[in-house]
C-alpha cells in the first residue's frame, strides 16, 4: 500500500501540490539558516514528489520497516528538500522544520544516517552512495526482499570513478531492484558539469554500462511519473537510471536566472519574495 | 633533477654477490622461522567454520580472493561470495550496503589499497556508522618484496586516525583462527591485517592454552631484563631474538598485543611499570604512527617513564627485494632484533 491510500482526505492532493509543498517547506528552512542548497531543493522536488507520493513504499511511522523501499541520498548537502519531503510524507514532524541546520537539530545540513529518521546513508563524500545502493540492493535480493533501492545522485557526481566501479557492479549482479537518479542540473561547484567531465550524453554511458536508461524532463510530473513506473515495471535484472534534467531553483523566476546556482546567494529580504512568487503558483 | 637522473644505475654483479640466490616472494610462507608448524589457509577455514553458524556472514573479495585465502570461503560457499572485480571503492560501500540489510561482510584485498585507495569509503560509508564490516587485508608492513605499491607500511597509522575503528595484527594462524569469530562479534567495524598462505603457529608453541582476545594483550614469556611489546608477526620474531638473547644470559619477556586498536593499556602499563626493564616495542610498520607511539604516548600520558625503544620500519618508501633480505635491511630480522636490543641494555 502506497501511503497516500492511507492519509484519507490529503489522498486527493496532486503530486504538482505536493512539489509545492517540499519547495515552500525547503524555503522556509533556508529562511531559518539565512542560506542553504535550495537551488537544488527546488529544482529536484518534483523528483521527490513523484518518488514519495506515487513510487515509493513505506509507513511514515515506522521508517524502517523492512519492507519499505530504500530511498538513499548520495548527494548529502540536498539534505533540506530531503527533510522537505520527509515532513511532507510524515516521516518527519513538520515542527522540527525550525530546527534545520541549527546546533542538536536532527537536521544538519548535509545529511547523515544517525541524524534524521527516514535518512538511510550519510552522503556528502560524493560518489558513495550508488556503491552502498548496490550493496543494499544485493542484500535485498540474498534476503527475498522485493522492495527497490532508489539512489538520488548529482550530475557533478558522474565524475566519480566509485561511480563507475558501483555502476559496472551493479550490472554484474543483476540488480533490478536498483533505480538510479541522477538529478542533471548541470550545476557544480566550479560551474556547469558538461563543462567538466559530464561532457558526453550520459545516456549513452549508462546504456553501454548495461543499465535501463531513460532521460526525462525532471521538472515535468507526467514525464517523472512515467520515468519511475517505467523503471520499477521494466522486466529481467538489469539495473535501472533515470537521468532527470531539471532546472535549478525551479519555481522561483528570478533566482532561476541567477547566473551561479550551485550554492544560491539569497539575500535577507528575498526569502519572502520567494515564498510570494511560489504562491502564486499554487496548484491544487 | 631530471627523471633520468633519479633511475638506477645498472651495476655488474657477480652470482656471488646476489647472496644465496633469494629471489623476490610475495610468498608469507618466507617469513617463518625454523621450527614452527604452519596451517594453511587459516582465515579461510576460519571463516568457512564460522559461516556454517552464521547465516549472515558473507565473503566479498576486490579480485584478490586467491590472495587473501577468501578462494577457501569462495568454493566452500559460492552462493555467499561476491566477486567484486578489480574495484575496492565499490568492494567497501557494497559491504557497507550489506551490513545495512543486516549481513556481517568480511570484506578482502591487499593492505595498501583498502588503507589508500578506499579510504574515504571506509571512514563514511563504514566507519562514520559503526557499521560491521570486516576488512581483511594482506601484504601488511614488509611482507612482500614487491616495494611501495604492494607494502603497506603506514596502514596502522591510516586507521588508528579513524573514529570507530577496531584494529587487530595478528602474530600466526593461532591468532588468525581466534580473531574470525571475535571479529564477527564485534559489533562494530574491524580492520584485519592478514598474514596468508602457509602461516606459522607461533603462540600455542610457546604458551599452550593461548587464546586470541579482541582488545587484550597478552605475556607470552616472562623476562626480567626487557619488556617486548609487540604486534603481528614481529611478537615471532620478538619471541625467537628473547630465545638469542636468554642464550646470552639476556631475560627477556614477551608481551603480544594483536589488538592495535583499541589499545590495552591496563596491560601495558601494568607490565612497564614493574620497574627497571627496558621496555622495547616491535612491529611491522612504520615507526610513524602505530604500536610504538601508541605505546609511547600511553605511557607518557600515564607517567610511567621506563627506558623506551621502538623497533619498526624507516619512514620511508622501502626498497623491492627479497623479504629475507629486506627484513634484515631493516630490522625486522630476528639477528638484527636482538642485536639491537642487546646494544641498548
Amino acid at each position: 500500500m502506497r501511503p497516500d491510500a492511507r492519509l484519507g482526505a490529503i489522498a486527493n492532493m496532486s503530486l504538482e501540490r505536493r512539489a509545492w509543498n517540499i519547495r515552500h517547506k525547503a524555503l522556509r528552512m533556508g529562511e531559518v539558516q539565512g542560506q542553504g542548497y535550495i537551488g537544488q531543493a527546488l529544482g529536484i522536488a518534483d523528483v521527490l514528489a513523484a518518488s514519495y507520493f506515487h513510487a515509493l513504499d513505506y509507513r511514515p511511522e515506522d521508517p524502517e520497516w523492512e519492507g519499505r523501499d530504500r530511498f538513499l541520498l548520495s548527494i548529502g548537502h540536498y539534505a533540506i528538500a530531503l527533510y522537505a519531503v520527509l515532513m511532507e510524507a510524515g516521516i518527519l514532524p513538520e515542527e522540527e522544520l525550525e530546527t534545520y541546520g541549527m546546533d542538536d537539530s536532527r537536521m544538519p545540513m548535509s545529511g547523515m544516517a544517525s541524524y534524521t529518521p527516514g535518512m538511510e546513508i550519510t552522503g556528502g563524500s560524493l560518489g558513495q552512495g550508488l556503491g552502498i545502493a548496490v550493496g543494499m540492493a544485493m542484500g535485498l535480493k540474498r534476503k527475498g526482499n522485493g522492495a527497490f533501492v532508489y539512489n538520488l545522485m548529482s550530475d557533478g557526481e558522474l565524475g566519480e570513478g566509485s561511480t563507475w566501479e558501483a555502476a559496472m557492479s551493479a550490472v554484474q549482479h543483476g540488480l533490478g531492484n536498483l533505480i538510479n537518479l541522477v538529478d542533471f542540473n548541470d550545476q557544480q561547484a566550479d560551474g556547469k558539469s558538461t563543462a567538466a567531465l559530464a561532457r558526453v550524453p550520459e545516456e549513452a554511458k549508462w546504456v553501454a554500462f548495461g543499465w535501463h536508461t531513460q532521460r526525462v524532463d525532471g521538472n515535468d510530473m507526467a514525464a517523472v511519473v512515467g520515468a519511475l513506473d517505467r523503471a520499477r515495471a521494466a522486466s529481467g535484472d538489469r539495473p535501472r537510471v533515470i537521468i532527470f534534467d531539471t532546472t535549478m531553483c525551479k519555481g522561483v523566476d528570478f533566482l532561476e536566472t541567477r547566473e551561479i546556482t550551485h550554492f544560491v546567494r539569497v539575500e535577507p529580504d528575498e526569502w519572502a519574495k520567494a515564498r510570494a512568487v511560489l504562491d502564486e503558483g499554487m496548484p491544487q | 633533477m631530471t627523471l633520468a637522473s633519479m633511475k638506477r644505475k645498472y651495476e655488474p654483479r657477480t652470482p656471488a654477490a646476489r647472496g644465496d640466490g633469494l629471489t623476490t616472494s610475495a610468498m608469507i610462507a618466507s617469513l617463518a622461522a625454523e621450527g614452527y608448524d604452519t596451517v594453511a589457509a587459516p582465515f579461510g577455514h576460519a571463516l568457512v567454520d564460522l559461516a556454517r553458524k552464521n547465516e549472515r556472514i558473507v565473503g566479498l573479495s576486490a579480485d584478490l580472493s586467491k590472495y587473501t585465502d577468501l578462494h577457501v570461503f569462495a568454493q566452500a560457499m559460492p552462493d555467499r561470495f561476491y566477486q567484486m572485480g578489480m574495484a575496492e571503492q565499490v568492494l567497501i560501500s557494497a559491504a557497507a550496503g550489506l551490513a545495512r540489510e543486516g549481513f556481517l561482510p568480511f570484506a578482502t584485498t591487499y593492505a595498501v589499497f583498502a588503507s589508500r585507495r578506499a579510504y574515504d569509503f571506509i571512514a563514511m560509508a563504514v566507519a562514520e556508522e559503526n557499521l560491521p564490516v570486516k576488512i581483511v587485508c594482506a601484504l601488511p608492513g614488509l611482507t612482500t618484496g614487491y616495494g611501495p605499491s604492494h607494502q603497506a607500511t603506514e596502514d596502522l597509522a591510516i586507521f588508528r586516525g579513524l573514529p570507530n575503528m577496531t584494529i587487530i595484527d595478528p602474530c600466526c594462524a593461532d591468532d588468525i583462527a581466534g580473531m574470525v569469530p571475535a571479529m564477527a562479534a564485534h559489533d562494530g567495524p574491524v580492520y584485519a591485517r592478514l598474514l596468508r598462505g602457509k602461516v606459522p603457529r607461533v603462540l600455542t608453541r610457546h604458551k599452550p592454552d593461548y587464546k586470541f582476545q579482541l582488545g587484550k594483550a597478552q605475556l607470552i614469556r616472562e623476562g626480567g631484563d626487557v619488556l617486548i611489546v609487540s604486534t603481528g608477526f614481529m611478537t615471532m620474531r620478538a619471541l625467537d631474538a628473547a630465545e638469542a638473547l636468554a642464550a646470552d644470559k639476556v631475560d627477556a619477556a614477551v608481551l603480544h598485543v594483536p589488538t592495535v586498536k583499541p589499545l590495552d593499556t591496563a596491560t601495558i602499563l601494568a607490565e612497564a611499570g614493574k620497574g627497571g626493564r627496558l621496555v622495547v616495542t616491535a612491529e611491522n610498520h612504520s615507526i610513524v604512527g602505530g604500536l610504538g607511539e601508541a605505546v609511547a604516548a600511553t605511557l607518557m600520558r600515564s607517567g610511567v617513564t621506563p627506558r623506551f625503544r621502538m623497533i619498526a620500519l624507516p619512514d620511508a618508501f622501502l626498497e623491492a627485494g627479497a623479504l629475507p633480505t629486506l627484513h634484515d635491511m631493516y630490522g625486522l630480522s630476528v639477528a638484527k632484533v636482538a642485536e639491537r636490543i642487546r646494544g641498548w641494555l
